[in-house]
C-alpha cells in the first residue's frame, strides 16, 4: 500500500485555521526537521510489509529476458511465504524500457513511492544508475542479474549482488571451454569474437582480454573481436566479417536478439564454423532463443550460472512456477526466475531478521547474509565487504533436443557435449 | 581484405538501399509535390510492417502479396489523412505542419505499442534463411526479392508520373500551384492523390522491410530520419534522387561497418548528409530552388 503523505499547510491555511506565530514557526521547524530525514518518503518504523520495488527491462530490446525474470519476481512473494520467512512482501515493479535513464528515474519514483529495497535489473548500465540513486536514497538496491566488476567495486554501502561478476564469469566459462575441448577431444586453433558493445558486453570483453592469455591450456587464438550495438537491426556485415577470418568457432558475448539475428545471418551466410560458445552470457538458453529459432537454436553452448535442479528451493519454486505459468517451463527461465527469487529471498530474509524496513538496518541485515539453501549453483549466498557474493559456478549448457542441457561439468551433465556441431542443414 | 567479403557487403548494402530508396520515395513524393514534410514517414511504415505480420499470422499471406492490399490501404489511408487532416494546414506557418505530422507519429507509435506491445515481430517465411551464390557472390534470397520488388514498384510509379493523365497532372502542380490553378485542375484533389501514392510507397516498403529487419513500434523514428538522411542526399523532390541516396545510404552503412566498426554505420550516413549539404546543398539529383 503507498503511503499517503500529509498535505503540506499553506500561510494561507495556517492563518485560516487560528494558529499562533510560535506554534507555526515550531511547526514549520519540525516539519523541516521530517522532511530533511527524509521520513515523509520512508518509514521510520517497521511495518507489516515489505515493500520491493523490482527494476526490470520488460519491454525494449531485452524485454524477453526481463519479463521472464518477472516470472520469478512475481511467484516469489507466495514461494517465500511458503518457505517460512513469514512476513508479508509487497512487489513495486517497473519497467527500466532497457533504458539506463529510465532506470534511473524508475528507481527514484519507486523509492519517492514507498519501496523499502529494490531488485533487479538485468542489466549492468541500469544497476549502475539505479546502485547512485540507492546510495543517495540509502536505500539497499540487491542486483538480482548485472556482471560489470565496477559495480561493487565502488564502495557502496547499499548495493549488493548475488551473481558473478564479468571476470568470474569469463574465468569460469573459458575453463569449462576447456573442458568441452577436453571431453570431446577437440583443439580448435582458432576463435573469431563477437561481442555485443554495451556496459555488460564491453565489461565481458575486457574480461576476456585479459584473462584469455593467462589461460596457456586453451588451444585457440583469437583472430578478430567484432563488437556491435545492442539494438542492432541488421548484422549482416558483422557476420560476414567473422565468417572471413575462417575461425574454428565463434566466441560470442550477446543478449537475446542479437543472439537470433547472428543465428540466423550465419544460416543466410552458409556460415558452419565448429560451434557457437557464450563465455558467460545470456541470448542463447532462453525460451525466445528456441522459439525464434527452432532447430536452429540447436547445439549452441552458453558457459553461465546454472540452476540445481535438485535443490529444495527449485523443488519449492517449480510448482510454483508450473502452476502460475503452466505452458512454460523453468528450465527456460532457470537462470533468470533464480537469481530474481534469490534477490528476494535476500530481501526476505533481511527483513526477518532486521524488524525494520529503514534503510540502514536492512543493509546491515542483508550484509550478514548467510543463505544456503538455494537454488542456483554455488556456495551460501553470502556478501563480502564490497556486497559481492562469491563462488557462483558456471555449467556448460548445450542446447540439445530443443532444451537446454548441462553437458559439463560430468558429475551433473543430463547429456554428452557434441562438438564440433552437425551443420544447420543437418540440424 | 579479401575482396570477395567487399563485393559480398556492398552487394548486401545496395540491395538493401534499394528497400531504403523506396520508402523514401514516399517522403519525396508527397515533398515534391505538396510541400509538407511528413514527420510520421518512419510510423507509417512501422505499421504497414505490422500490417505485413497480421497477414501472415491470420491468413498466412506472403509479405510480397500483402504488399498489394498493405498499398492499397495506404493509399486510402494518405488520402483521407491529406484531404481530412493536413490539407487545412497547407497554408498555415510550416512549424504547424510539423507539429501536426509529429502529434500523427505520436499518436501512431503509441498506438501500435497498446496494440501489439513492445516486443519485436517478423514474419517468418520459408525461404526467409535462403541464399543462393552466383560464383563468389552470396546473396540473401529475401534481401534479392526486397529489392526487385522495391525497383519494379519504383519504376511503376516513374511511368504513371511520366505518362497517365493524373501523373502529368500532379507534376503541373508541384512545378506550378498558381499555374495549375489557372488552368481548371483540383489541386486539393491531386494532393491528396498524391499524399496516397506517397503512402502508398511507405507501405509497399513496409511490407518488403519486414522481410529483412524484425519490426517493433519504435522503428518508426529512426526511419522517419533515415528517409530524411536519404532524400535530402538524393534531393528533395526528386525521385530518382530518393533511390540513389537509398543506395548510397545502405551501401555507405554496409562499407562502414566492415572498414570502420559496425557501430560507425550512422555516423557515416550523417557524415555523407553533411557532405552533401556543404557542396551540393539541393541534393545530388536536385533542382536548384
Amino acid at each position: 500500500m503507498i503511503r499517503k503523505q500529509q498535505p503540506i499547510r499553506t500561510y494561507d491555511a495556517v492563518h485560516a485555521t487560528n494558529v499562533g506565530r510560535r506554534r507555526f514557526i515550531a511547526g514549520l521547524g519540525a516539519s523541516a526537521a521530517i522532511v530533511s530525514s527524509g521520513s515523509l518518503m520512508r518509514p521510520a518504523r517497521a511495518q507489516a510489509t515489505l515493500n520491493v520495488g523490482v527494476l526490470l527491462p520488460t519491454s525494449g530490446t531485452q524485454a524477453f529476458i526481463g519479463q521472464s525474470c518477472k516470472l520469478g519476481a512475481d511467484i516469489a512473494p507466495a514461494v517465500l511465504q511458503g518457505l517460512g520467512y513469514g512476513l508479508p512482501i509487497r512487489l513495486m515493479h517497473a519497467d527500466t524500457e532497457t533504458n539506463v535513464d529510465v532506470a534511473r528515474s524508475r528507481a527514484e519514483r519507486l523509492i519517492n513511492e514507498g519501496a523499502h529495497v529494490l531488485v533487479g535489473p538485468f542489466d549492468s548500465g541500469a544497476a549502475s544508475a539505479i546502485a547512485q540513486v540507492c546510495e543517495q536514497k540509502g536505500v539497499p538496491f540487491i542486483i538480482n542479474i548485472a556482471a560489470a566488476p565496477q559495480l561493487t567495486e565502488q564502495g557502496y554501502k547499499f548495493t549488493f549482488r548475488n551473481f558473478p561478476t564479468s571476470v568470474d564469469l569469463v574465468r569460469n566459462g573459458l575453463a569449462l571451454m576447456r573442458d568441452l575441448f577436453q571431453a570431446t577431444g577437440t583443439a580448435p586453433r582458432t576463435a573469431v569474437f563477437m561481442h555485443v558493445n554495451d556496459t555488460f558486453g564491453q565489461a565481458n570483453a575486457k574480461a576476456i582480454g585479459a584473462i584469455l592469455p593467462t589461460f596457456n591450456f586453451l588451444p585457440f587464438k583469437v583472430l578478430e573481436t567484432i563488437s556491435y550495438d545492442p539494438a542492432a537491426k541488421d548484422l549482416s556485415v558483422e557476420v560476414a566479417k567473422a565468417k572471413a577470418t575462417n575461425a574454428d568457432f565463434l566466441m560470442f558475448v550477446c543478449r537475446l536478439n542479437d543472439a537470433i539475428l547472428v543465428r540466423r545471418e550465419m544460416v543466410k551466410q552458409r556460415w558452419n564454423p565448429m560451434g557457437m560458445i557464450g563465455p558467460g552470457n545470456p541470448g542463447m538458453y532462453e525460451a525466445q532463443f528456441f522459439a525464434a529459432l527452432g532447430k536452429l537454436s540447436e547445439y549452441c553452448i552458453s558457459n553461465v550460472p546454472w540452476y540445481n535442479p535438485k535443490a529444495a528451493l527449485t523443488k519449492a519454486i517449480e510448482p510454483a512456477f508450473v502452476k502460475a505459468y503452466p505452458k512454460d517451463k523453468l528450465m527456460f527461465h532457470a537462470l533468470n526466475v533464480g537469481f530474481t527469487v534469490e534477490a528476494l529471498m535476500v530481501a526476505a530474509d533481511a527483513y526477518k531478521r532486521a524488524k525494520a524496513t529503514d534503510g540502514r538496518r536492512l543493509a546491515e541485515a542483508i550484509r550478514q547474509t548467510n543463505l544456503t539453501s538455494r537454488m542456483m549453483l554455488g556456495g551460501p549466498i553470502k556478501f563480502n565487504a564490497k556486497g559481492q557474493v562469491e563462488g557462483i559456478q558456471s555449467a556448460c549448457i548445450q542446447n540439445l533436443n530443443m532444451r537446454p542441457t548441462v553437458v559439463l561439468p560430468a558429475a551433473s551433465a543430463e547429456a554428452k557435449p557434441v562438438f564440433p556441431v552437425p551443420g544447420y542443414k543437418k540440424a | 581484405m579479401p575482396l570477395e567479403l567487399v563485393a559480398n557487403v556492398t552487394l548486401a548494402g545496395l540491395l538493401t538501399g534499394l528497400v531504403y530508396g523506396l520508402m523514401a520515395l514516399g517522403l519525396s513524393v508527397i515533398f515534391g509535390v505538396v510541400k509538407v514534410v511528413n514527420f510520421a514517414h518512419g510510423e507509417m511504415m512501422t505499421i504497414a510492417m505490422y500490417a505485413a505480420v497480421v497477414l501472415f499470422a491470420a491468413f498466412g499471406l506472403d509479405p510480397f502479396v500483402a504488399l498489394v492490399p498493405v498499398a492499397a490501404a495506404f493509399f486510402v489511408f494518405g488520402y483521407i489523412l491529406q484531404a481530412g487532416l493536413i490539407n487545412p494546414f497547407i497554408n498555415r506557418p510550416e512549424h504547424t505542419q510539423f507539429m501536426l505530422v509529429l502529434a500523427v507519429a505520436i499518436i501512431m507509435v503509441n498506438g501500435l505499442l497498446m496494440a501489439f506491445g513492445p516486443d519485436a515481430r517478423n514474419v517468418p517465411v520459408d525461404y526467409a534463411l535462403e541464399s543462393f551464390s552466383i560464383g563468389p557472390l552470396l546473396l540473401d534470397t529475401v534481401r534479392v526479392y526486397a529489392a526487385l520488388a522495391a525497383v519494379a514498384i519504383a519504376g511503376g510509379l516513374f511511368l504513371f508520373f511520366k505518362f497517365t493523365p493524373s501523373g502529368r497532372a500532379i507534376r503541373a502542380c508541384a512545378d506550378n500551384y498558381l499555374g495549375a490553378k489557372v488552368v481548371g485542375l483540383n489541386v486539393k484533389k491531386y494532393y491528396a492523390l498524391t499524399f496516397g501514392l506517397g503512402s502508398a510507397c511507405v507501405g509497399a516498403a513496409g511490407c518488403l522491410m519486414v522481410l529483412l529487419v524484425d519490426v517493433t513500434p519504435l522503428l518508426g523514428p529512426g526511419y522517419t530520419l533515415l528517409a530524411f538522411i536519404i532524400v535530402i542526399v538524393g534531393g528533395l523532390g526528386s525521385m530518382p534522387g530518393a533511390l540513389l541516396g537509398g543506395v548510397l545510404i545502405g551501401i555507405s552503412e554496409a562499407l562502414a561497418g566492415l572498414f570502420f566498426s559496425p557501430s560507425a554505420k550512422s555516423m557515416f550516413s550523417f557524415a555523407l548528409l553533411i557532405l552533401v549539404l556543404l557542396f551540393r546543398p539541393q541534393g545530388l539529383l536536385g533542382k536548384r530552388p
